[in-house]
């Protein structure tokens, strides 16, 4: 799936729901970005946490994909923020619709075989109205 | 800038050519080329060659030395570059083969595209890392999904449904029968599509292109060379390429893709002609739904509205403005870094009258290739 240490470098990221903020331009941006897309060399690019609650913008259920778990959901999802995040919902496909809220969670994503690392990463479930 | 001419053109057949190598490919596509501009191969200054993923689906780098090389290029020592941009590769080595020629620099060169995918098992997984690697296909967002987020989006914003996109794939199955280089030379129905299998819901596997294999090559000459090289010289008018977010959550608006609008402008404004004036194009329908979204990115149809053009028929060879009269991707075949010459191959044919059973009558013809999920866009527009 992924070499280790391109997993290990971005593991922060993976673990945690977090994005960038542009001070200049106050926009927020998913994922993380070491530069303002906005700004450039003008912009004051910060992390912060995210709120890890939005809602489906939109959703497929996946049939044919490598290393996981089929079918599984796919979302693109806003956030409170205004960013957008495509993210794996853990949940059934029949449970999913267009405008649904939704929640982060940690949950794991794949291993490779049995004695490799296991990949853990942010996906979202249904918040209970 | 001066005028540029395509002066011949070649392309082999698309599909899984398991008798066939990297090489074999290239060199049919190449040699066709030069018999129908009906050059020796000295005359050619440089070569531009797209191609997306050698490294992967072959393990072989430096092709465009290698290209030259088996082209007998090599003999020449003419410089020859690969360009990568993904399933857009091809348009791009239009593009610089495109400037070379118009800035001066060259008077004659061959852009061409090429792409060997089923020697592997996944050409599927090596195609999606057109998006983005860390952020999409980490958490299973393969081009696919990525595809379907956008087809149901659309679906619920416009009401475009299962069957407008399926739709697409009937009528490019229907223009692929009469294409001699098409990958699927039969027709399909309705049901067929709606009967096949979701691959990322909405989208079918008959809402899919299928990848393969193939080459095609175009030689490219100045208007004043071209004119003493062939009788119908076909013009490009104009080559435009825009870029975008690579991964779908970074863009504004997940239903138009900025990069084809951004470039269709520029392209009918170097042009002189407007969306109106386009009477054949082959555009993109890596996924049938993109086929759609071109038509209104493009300004066949306003944004919204792409779905009315397939169901009134308008972009059936007859209509109003023929597409994919080659089949398109999706039964021509998607030989990825081939696409984007094989494009301008059909839409010269087109041009001289040499299309045959399936020829429309035009003057003027655009071409869309694009990259990923419209990260990388090239339009280019012809005329005779």
């Amino acid at each position: 799936m992924f070499l280790i240490p391109r997993f290990w470098r971005k593991i922060r990221y993976r673990y945690n729901l977090i994005g960038s903020y542009c001070e200049n331009c106050k926009n927020y941006f998913y994922p993380p970005r070491n530069l303002c897309p906005i700004c450039r060399r003008k912009g004051k690019i910060r992390e912060v946490p995210l709120s890890g609650t939005g809602r489906v913008l939109s959703f497929t259920v996946v049939y044919e994909g490598e290393n996981e778990k089929k079918p599984y959901v796919i979302a693109l999802i806003e956030l409170d923020e205004g960013v957008k995040i495509v993210s794996q919902l853990a949940c059934k496909p029949e449970e999913v619709e267009i405008g649904m809220r939704v929640k982060s969670v940690f949950r794991k994503y794949g291993e490779d075989g049995e004695e490799g690392i296991v990949y853990y990463g942010t996906k979202f479930i249904p918040v209970n109205p | 800038m001066r005028r540029v001419a395509v002066v011949g053109v070649g392309c082999t057949r698309f599909g899984e050519l398991w008798d066939k190598s990297f090489r074999d490919l290239f060199i049919e596509a190449g040699i066709e080329a030069l018999e129908d501009a009906d050059l020796e191969g000295k005359e050619i200054e440089a070569l531009y060659v797209g191609n997306m993923s050698a490294g992967r689906f072959i393990g072989q780098e430096h092709i465009a030395a290698l290209i030259a090389d088996y082209s007998g290029l090599a003999e020449f020592n003419i410089p020859a570059t690969r360009v990568e941009a993904a399933d857009a590769s091809g348009g791009l080595a239009l593009r610089h083969a495109y400037i070379a020629v118009a800035s001066g620099l060259h008077n004659v060169v061959i852009a061409g595209g090429v792409e060997k995918v089923s020697d592997v098992g996944d050409a599927m997984g090596i195609l999606s890392c057109a998006a983005d690697q860390e952020w999409e296909n980490f958490i299973g967002a393969n081009l696919p999904a990525l595809f379907a987020l956008i087809a149901r989006l659309h679906m619920k914003e416009f009401g475009t449904t299962e069957e407008d996109l399926a739709l697409v794939a009937v009528k490019n199955h229907k223009n692929a029968v009469n294409n001699p280089k098409a990958q699927y030379r039969r027709e399909i129905s309705l049901e067929d599509v709606l009967n096949s299998p979701y691959i990322a819901e909405p989208l079918k596997l008959l809402d899919s292109s299928p990848i393969c294999d193939g080459a095609s090559a175009v030689i490219l000459a100045s208007e004043e060379v071209a004119k003493k090289i062939t009788d119908t010289p076909v013009y490009i008018d104009a080559c435009c390429q825009a870029s975008d977010y690579i991964a779908l959550h970074s863009r504004r608006d997940v239903l138009t893709m900025t990069s084809v609008v951004k470039a269709s402008r520029e392209a009918y404004k170097i042009s002189g002609y407007s969306p109106k004036d386009i009477q054949i194009a082959e555009v993109h329908d890596v996924f049938t739904i993109a086929e759609i979204i071109a038509y209104e990115d493009l300004g066949f149809a306003k944004k919204g509205e792409g779905a009315k053009l397939i169901r009134e028929g308008e972009t059936e060879i007859g209509g109003k403005i023929p597409v994919n009269t080659s089949g398109g991707l999706k039964a021509c075949g998607h030989a990825v870094g081939a696409t984007g010459i094989r494009q301008v191959v059909e839409v010269v044919t087109q041009l001289r009258g040499e299309a045959g059973k399936r020829q429309v009558d035009a003057e003027v013809g655009l071409t869309l290739n694009i990259g990923g999920t419209g990260a990388t866009a090239i339009v280019t527009i012809f005329s005779r």
